[in-house]
């Protein structure tokens, strides 16, 4: 099928950035997204023109790499989809796509559609870890943890960080993002001893990295790949809350 | 103290709420305009009264008046913030799919309510507090005839019944919203909230819009 594509494309940080319009005739139904975007960088490769850069790695929707806003929804028109897991057969003959890179003030564009996240791993390091001993492994029994819990955690846990729900947050909000792993280790007994200076540092972070508020639109649970739910941000503000009343 | 964002948030959340609690009693005595003309005069200048000679509600006044401001502000500058949070803009932009439009649109909504506002209280705070007004027999100021002339040209009802469609949907996203802020998680109590923003947003909008038409055809 024919798909005409416009693309934003950007040589460095600091340009300006324009988007420009692409055509290929020859695209399959049953390629990803991803595909066809080869597909274009070949076409390019052989007109020896700079070809278009964009994040991806495992490719099967679970590393959080890819990542663009595809026809104005962050990884394109599916639901809780990586950009990988989003195929052809999602777009018709003679579509114009519109992919654009992820943006927000926090996540810099390196060139074209690649942006810079590291403003996630700043949060992190803030604070997204147990400062626990490393030892040998602890009996398996030795701390109990309820399946529910256990399960719970995991949930928060599933987060890829792939920035979807900043892109696609009216705000620029990173509040998916940090909440689901305050929960994930609030709700763990691994990670009640820094609970209370875990959820202030990691949310000042967030704010000093320049992320916006959240307005509970919900939108970041809709295009989730993990479908993290939007109570863990409420989960987060209770905990950043009672952090504040109880700190010293 | 720097501000996080979250703090600027329960300040929307302690004021918009306050601001909820408010109108329920504001419609409650609201209610008494809905009585036959006669009987509403009656009750309704008695209640003025009651309340513009009661202290507490002068001291609530306030409290609403500073609430109002730092309601608005705090989202002024939570605007400005998210403006430069955000960047540069998409060039195509789809967004809007994946959220309901009120959620989206408080600011403007907001904004609709503070321009109405002005004019409500010019309506009816200014002509009871800074003129001279009429009494009726039992001695009390007028405030229901104030409130028939106000309603009386068919377009200015209009304008009460757009407004309060504003506060309507201002007040489905931001009562379940300011739950969330306040850290209510529990999925039972966030769907309990989120119904209880229903009912109590179809109360009040419900009630607020049914006023001005009822004093517009009683009279």
């Amino acid at each position: 099928m024919k798909i005409y594509l416009k693309i934003w494309r950007q040589d460095n940080p600091a340009s300006p950035g324009q988007m420009k319009d692409y055509q290929l005739d020859d695209v399959s139904q049953d390629m990803s997204f991803l595909e066809m975007m080869d597909l274009l960088n070949e076409s390019l490769i052989q007109k020896s023109e700079r070809v278009v850069e964009f994040d991806h790695d495992c490719r099967e929707g679970i590393c959080g790499q890819c990542g663009m806003m595809i026809n104005g929804r962050a990884h394109g028109p599916l639901t809780h989809t990586t950009t990988c897991q989003l195929h052809m057969r999602s777009f018709k003959d003679g579509d114009t796509i519109y992919i654009e890179p992820f943006r927000a003030a926090a996540f810099p564009i390196v060139r074209d559609l690649k942006v810079d996240r590291k403003a996630f791993d700043k949060i992190i390091q803030a604070g997204g870890f147990i400062s626990a001993s490393t030892g040998e492994t602890p009996e398996a029994n030795g701390i109990l943890i309820a399946h529910a819990i256990a399960e719970a955690a995991f949930d928060a846990a599933a987060c890829i960080g792939c920035g979807a729900c900043v892109a696609t947050c009216k705000n620029s909000s990173a509040d998916l993002f940090t909440s689901a792993k305050i929960t994930q280790l609030a709700l763990l007994p691994q990670g009640q001893i820094e609970r209370t200076e875990r959820v202030i540092a990691m949310v000042d972070q967030m704010d000093a990295e320049g992320f916006g508020h959240c307005s509970n639109t919900e939108a970041c649970e809709v295009e989730c790949p993990q479908e993290i739910s939007v109570l863990h941000i409420a989960r987060m503000n209770y905990e950043y809350n009672k952090a504040q009343l109880v700190q010293h | 103290m720097k501000q996080s964002t979250i703090q600027y948030k329960l300040v929307m959340a302690g004021t918009g709420l306050f601001l909820c609690f408010f109108l329920v009693i504001h419609l409650l005595g609201n209610l008494q305009l809905l009585l036959s003309p006669a009987e509403a005069k009656e009750q309704f200048n008695w209640y003025s009264h009651l309340l513009a000679g009661n202290m507490g509600i002068k001291i609530i006044s306030w409290v609403l008046l500073i609430s109002i401001i730092a309601h608005a502000v705090y989202a002024l500058i939570l605007a400005l913030k998210t403006k430069k949070a955000n960047g540069t803009k998409y060039a195509y932009d789809k967004r809007a799919d994946v959220s309901p439009w009120t959620s989206r649109n408080m600011g403007l909504l907001g904004t609709v309510i503070l321009v109405f506002l002005v004019i409500h209280l010019k309506d009816f705070w200014y002509v009871s507090d800074f003129t001279t007004m009429t009494l009726d027999k039992q001695g009390y100021k007028d405030m229901y005839s104030v409130v028939v002339l106000t309603f009386h040209e068919w377009w200015y009802v209009l304008i009460y019944e757009v407004s309060f469609i504003a506060v309507g949907f201002h007040l489905l996203h931001g009562f379940f919203s300011a739950a969330r802020t306040l850290g209510l998680y529990h999925p039972k109590y966030v769907k309990l909230v989120r119904y209880t923003g229903w009912v109590y947003t179809a109360f009040i909008t419900g009630g607020f819009m049914l006023i001005p038409i009822v004093v517009y055809f009683n009279n």
